[in-house]
C-alpha cells in the first residue's frame, strides 16, 4: 500500500498538481510532530470548501460582484500555495483575471473544485495507508 | 579585607536582556488565512522561538496593549523579540499594523516582517520606508525564517554583551570603592 501512496504521489508531482512546496511542508514533519502535514492538509480542505462555498454563492446570486470573487480567490490561492497544490493556484490566477477584464463566463469553466477533490483523495490514500501500516 | 569583601552584598544594576527566556525569541505571528498560520508556527517553532498567532492586526495590537481599551500598564512584561505579518488581511493591513507599531513609544524598536503573496515593488518599498525590517515573498522559507532569527540572536547578543561589559564596570567600580573605605 505505502508503493501505492508513493506511486500516486509521485503521479500528482508529475502532473504538476503538487510542487516543491509540498516538499518543504513533509521537511517540517518529525516523529514529534508526525502529523503536520495531515493538519494542514485538512485545515486547507476545509478552508478551500468555505471559500468554494462563498464564490458558488456569489455566482449564484447572478450579479458578479469581482471584487469580491477576486477576494475569495486571493485567499483560495493564497493557501493553495503555501501547501503546494500547484494547479489550484494556477486555476485561481486564471480566474482572478477573468475578474480583472469582467469575463463572467470564463470562471464557469475552471475546474478548481476536480483539482482540490483529487488532493483530497489523495490524502485520504495516505491516511489509510498509515492506518494499515500501523496495524500491521 | 578578604571578610570584608565577603560580608558585603554588592549591588549591581539588575538590566536583563530582552529576550524572552535565555535561548528563545518570542515572535509574534499575524495572518488571517488559518493555512498559513498553522505553517508560519511551525516554521517558526522549527526554529526554536516561542510563537504566539493571532488571525488579525487589530488582534495584534489587542495583544500589545496597542488597542486604546489599555495602557501599557501590565503589558511591561510582555517581551516580543519580533513581529511577522501578512500585508493583506481584511480590516486594518499588515501596512497599517507596522505604522502603528512604530508610532508607539514601546514597541517601536521590535523589528517587524512583512509577508506577501505577490510581489509589487511599490509595495515592498512602502513598507520598508515605514521601518519594516524586512519583506519576505510568501510562501515563507525555512531559510528565511532561520536568517531572521539568527540576526535578531545576534543583535540580542551584542546587547547582552554590553549587559555584561557594564556590569563589570560597576563591579570594579564597588570594589574601589571598597578597598578605599577599607583604610
Amino acid at each position: 500500500m505505502q508503493r501505492q501512496v508513493a506511486l500516486i504521489k509521485q503521479s500528482l508531482f508529475d502532473q504538476g498538481y503538487l510542487d516543491e512546496q509540498f516538499i518543504e511542508l513533509e521537511e517540517l514533519q518529525d516523529d514529534a510532530n508526525p502529523n503536520f502535514v495531515e493538519e494542514v492538509a485538512t485545515l486547507y480542505f476545509k478552508d478551500s470548501a468555505r471559500l468554494i462555498s462563498n464564490i458558488e454563492q456569489a455566482l449564484e446570486r447572478g450579479s458578479f460582484d469581482f471584487n469580491r470573487l477576486d477576494n475569495y480567490m486571493h485567499q483560495f490561492k493564497g493557501s493553495s500555495t503555501s501547501i503546494g497544490a500547484s494547479k489550484v493556484k494556477t486555476e485561481c490566477t486564471m480566474f482572478r483575471e477573468y475578474c480583472r477584464v469582467g469575463n463572467a463566463e470564463g470562471f464557469l469553466t475552471i475546474p478548481y473544485l476536480r483539482r482540490v477533490q483529487m488532493f483530497e483523495d489523495f490524502q485520504a490514500t495516505e491516511e489509510r495507508a498509515r492506518n494499515v501500516e500501523k496495524e500491521a | 579585607m578578604a571578610e570584608v569583601m565577603r560580608s558585603e552584598t554588592l549591588n549591581i544594576s539588575n538590566n536583563t536582556s530582552s529576550l524572552a527566556s535565555p535561548e528563545l525569541l518570542h515572535v509574534l505571528a499575524v495572518d488571517d488565512s488559518i493555512v498559513d498560520r498553522k505553517f508560519i508556527e511551525r516554521l517558526l517553532r522549527v526554529s526554536s522561538c516561542k510563537v504566539t498567532v493571532v488571525d488579525s492586526a487589530t488582534r495584534a495590537l489587542q495583544y500589545l496593549g496597542l488597542d486604546g481599551d489599555n495602557n501599557s500598564v501590565g503589558f511591561e512584561d510582555l517581551k516580543i523579540n519580533l513581529i511577522m505579518t501578512d500585508y493583506s488581511m481584511p480590516g486594518m493591513t499588515g501596512y497599517e499594523l507596522l505604522k502603528k507599531i512604530k508610532e508607539s513609544s514601546a514597541f517601536r524598536e521590535i523589528p517587524v516582517v512583512i509577508m506577501s503573496s505577490e510581489n509589487i515593488l511599490p509595495r515592498i518599498d512602502r513598507c520598508l520606508e515605514e521601518g519594516a525590517e524586512d519583506f519576505l515573498l510568501k510562501p515563507v522559507k525555512l531559510a528565511d525564517v532561520k536568517r531572521l532569527r539568527d540576526s535578531l540572536l545576534k543583535a540580542e547578543e551584542r546587547v547582552f554583551k554590553n549587559i555584561m561589559h557594564k556590569r563589570e564596570l560597576e563591579a570594579n567600580d564597588i570594589f574601589s570603592q571598597l578597598k578605599r573605605a577599607k583604610i
